[in-house]
């Protein structure tokens, strides 16, 4: 029987921190809350910290301090009371223009589930999402949890290309690809917000403990919002 | 400024690394041999490491525009300033107009070259660092392209003249043993898997590069069928379902959902990077404890090599 939160050496300058076996809405508030603490009871020996599902991990410097130190400020912080304002961030509407061209997996799913392609849509924006980790590439939240009726496995083959706003399910995490890279998750619709701008403050438009809406827009409004169907032409294979 | 006038195949603008973005989604980057770096930069007069130049197979070419001072360490090459073959681990003096070439390395895999007063390049996210699956740091996010231009950040006075004795410049082994930090997962591992882990040599595939070397060997079997995607330190030793173990680096995915044996020393991981594909990795585990050992003693061992450079007469 494991006891969490549970502390366990990553590497030679790295705690991760478990702070519950599973993930879920209150586990991402416990762990929203947990960074600010870390960041002011670390102070200038922390060198990064990377918070994801159920856990964060923590680099120190350790040429400063050692691990035992380390724990003990890990184990500070955990002790800290921890501050309770904005515990549930901030709401974030993303706009999706969900189509079978937009979105090539839209079929497969519907069919997967025994629904029709509408319905898959419906389901997908009719609830709230939490962005549980951000992580693989610059701005790649993963949100969660997808209705079990419309989740579905990674493709058997990723694709080599999948464009810049796709929106997209694996299992019953979903997310929007950041920039056109290669990709396994299952395409549902483009999303026109830009994810991850290197350029601008705030650099995204959510951060781990935000929640987060899908709402449909048309073909129009989505290009009136910048989004770009040039990305279409030829189809998405 | 230099202006380039043959990238070679992968040369990178980096600085020490580009920390606490973690939370965006951004790695680590950085020079995959931390001690070359810093003696690079060291023996051109930068004692805060600057933006510095990490070669990785060779034959880059840059043209200089003004006096510097500059100086290449790591993997070994042949360097000449116009035609005239030049020592490493040591300062040079170069003059406007003059070319400096490196050809492409005799062992290991990845050389730097430091300039004094380092080169002048707008931090992305606060690091230098390229790093090329981002898209970020350097120029535009991408690798050295001929005619790029790098600007040489201002100078104080002229540096002096140094080299390190020739005692203390490493050798690059194309076989050696990596330490091992139990960590993560490690428990998750019987001690079959772990026997095969330690008792078996593996030899780094072609699937090698500055975010993760993917080794071939004795397959290392797991029962952890899923879990949840965690942080992932430097030098993470992830076994996917095919029990091939890969090890991650300095440009690795911020967050990962294998399981994981522990981390190699980071000492070690930089030894791993300057591997080309076939070379012979075997682990040997080591305490938290040990580690940290291991990483003071370097600490101080580089500490009174920077102190006792050789000075060297004009």
């Amino acid at each position: 029987m494991n006891h969490y939160p549970m502390i366990q050496t990553a590497g030679e300058n790295c705690l991760i921190v478990y702070v519950a076996e599973q993930s879920g809405p209150d586990v991402a508030n416990r762990i929203a809350a947990l960074l600010p603490t870390l960041r002011e009871v670390f102070g200038r020996y922390l060198v990064d910290v990377t918070p994801s599902y159920n856990s964060v991990l923590i680099q120190y410097d350790c040429l400063q301090i050692d691990h035992f130190q380390a724990n003990a400020l890990l184990r500070q912080a955990l002790n800290q009371p921890q501050q309770s304002t904005n515990l549930a961030g901030k709401l974030v509407e993303l706009p999706v223009f969900y189509s079978e061209q937009s979105g090539p997996d839209l079929s497969a799913l519907a069919q997967r589930a025994g629904l029709s392609v509408q319905e898959v849509i419906d389901i997908h924006q009719a609830q709230e999402y939490r962005v549980y980790a951000i992580g693989f590439a610059p701005g790649f939240a993963y949100l969660g949890e997808v209705d079990a009726r419309i989740a579905a496995p990674r493709l058997a083959t990723p694709r080599k290309r999948v464009p810049k706003g796709a929106v997209a399910i694996a299992d019953r995490q979903t997310a929007v690809y950041p920039a056109m890279s290669p990709g396994g998750w299952n395409l549902v619709g483009l999303c026109p917000t830009p994810m991850f701008n290197p350029h601008s403050e705030p650099h995204m438009p959510v951060q781990v403990g935000d929640r987060v809406r899908f709402v449909a827009i048309s073909q129009a409004e989505f290009v009136d919002l910048g989004g770009d169907l040039s990305q279409l032409a030829g189809g998405i294979s | 400024m230099f202006v380039v006038t043959k990238p070679g195949m992968m040369s990178l603008l980096t600085d020490a690394g580009r920390f606490g973005q973690a939370g965006l989604g951004l790695t680590q980057g950085g020079p995959v041999d931390p001690f070359a770096f810093e003696l690079a930069n060291h023996l051109v007069g930068n004692e805060v490491p600057t933006t510095t130049l990490e070669v990785t197979l060779g034959g880059l070419q840059l043209e200089v525009r003004q006096d510097a001072l500059i100086s290449v360490t790591g993997a070994p090459l042949p360097l000449t300033i116009d035609g005239q073959g030049q020592p490493l681990w040591q300062s040079i003096r170069v003059k406007a107009g003059s070319l400096i070439d490196l050809g492409m390395q005799t062992a290991g895999l990845r050389t730097y070259l430091a300039v004094q007063g380092g080169f002048d390049i707008t931090p992305a996210f606060g690091s230098t660092s390229t790093v090329l699956r981002e898209g970020i740091g350097g120029l535009e996010g991408s690798k050295l392209k001929a005619g790029d231009k790098l600007p040489v950040g201002s100078v104080a006075a002229q540096g002096r003249l140094r080299k390190l004795p020739a005692s203390a410049i490493p050798d690059y082994p194309q076989e050696l043993t990596a330490h091992l930090i139990p960590a993560y997962q490690y428990e998750a591992f019987s001690a079959t898997s772990r026997a095969i882990f330690f008792s078996s040599t593996y030899q780094v595939s072609n699937q090698a590069d500055r975010m993760g070397y993917r080794l071939q060997g004795a397959s290392v079997p797991c029962s952890i069928s899923s879990m949840l995607s965690e942080g992932i330190a430097l030098g993470a030793v992830q076994v996917p379902a095919d029990g091939q173990p890969i090890v991650l680096l300095n440009d690795r995915q911020t967050i990962g959902g294998y399981p994981k044996l522990g981390s190699v020393l980071s000492l070690d991981c930089a030894r791993l990077g300057q591997c080309r594909p076939g070379a012979q990795i075997q682990f040997e585990l080591i305490s938290l404890e040990q580690a940290h050992n291991l990483l003071m003693l370097h600490h101080a061992r580089q500490q009174r090599m920077l102190t006792n450079l050789e000075e060297l007469d004009e």
